[in-house]
């Protein structure tokens, strides 16, 4: 099988839709059939991984367990947009794992490199 | 890269965010919701001006927009001329 470099697109704020949960799920299948994994977060992604979430009080399954699995499988980059975190008032340090922190035209290249681009 | 942008974007910022990534070479299809922003007299015309612009004309038929002038240098496609761009492009990135 040809190695893809798979970026995965995500840009939603948790728990309001299923999308960031469903695409964590995808990206872990990805990197289990041995592809080029690489995960961007910008815009409202950014809030995914906020740390100290507990959102087991409005009923949702917490993230962070899912995060953190991400080094296990071997995914290639985690990149965070730096603009998306400063328009919405946080740092790397709110940030409950260790990603890239890339400008907005860095994150357009990232986007460009891919031979396939999925997002939810 | 070819972007495909489906929601309004009176409403979502997803064109805006499109827009702050774009790389030159790109091309912008915009779909369903997201052809009222291709308006020529339309708060989004100037920042569309002088890109590789498409709008699929069912989805402005649909919304009774095919009537009105688009952005300058706006090429309208149906289907197939959407599945040309997407063959045409190494990627396409959906600003879902």
């Amino acid at each position: 099988m040809t190695h893809k470099k798979i970026v995965f697109v995500s840009r939603k704020a948790p728990y309001g839709t299923n999308a960031a949960a469903e695409m964590i799920e995808v990206v872990l299948v990805a990197a289990a059939f041995d592809q080029q994994v690489h995960l961007a977060f910008l815009d409202d992604g950014v809030f995914q991984l906020a740390r100290a979430q507990t959102p087991e009080a409005i009923g949702h399954k917490p993230f962070a367990q899912n995060l953190t699995e991400l080094e296990e499988y071997d995914i290639d980059h985690v990149w965070v947009e730096r603009e998306s975190l400063a328009e919405r008032g946080l740092t790397e340090h709110d940030l409950m794992i260790t990603v890239s922190l890339v400008g907005r035209a860095a994150m357009a290249e990232v986007l460009a490199e891919a031979d396939m681009l999925m997002s939810l | 890269m070819l972007h495909i942008v489906s929601k309004s974007p009176y409403a979502d910022a997803s064109l805006e965010s499109c827009l702050n990534h774009w790389r030159d070479g790109d091309a912008l299809i915009l779909i369903a919701d997201a052809v009222v922003g291709a308006l020529a007299e339309g708060r989004f015309a100037a920042r569309l001006k002088g890109l590789a612009l498409h709008v699929l004309t069912p989805d402005l038929e649909a919304r009774g927009l095919s009537v009105k002038a688009l952005v300058d240098g706006a090429v309208q496609v149906d289907y197939e001329g959407f599945v040309d761009l997407c063959a045409e492009q190494p990627a396409s990135l959906s600003w879902l």
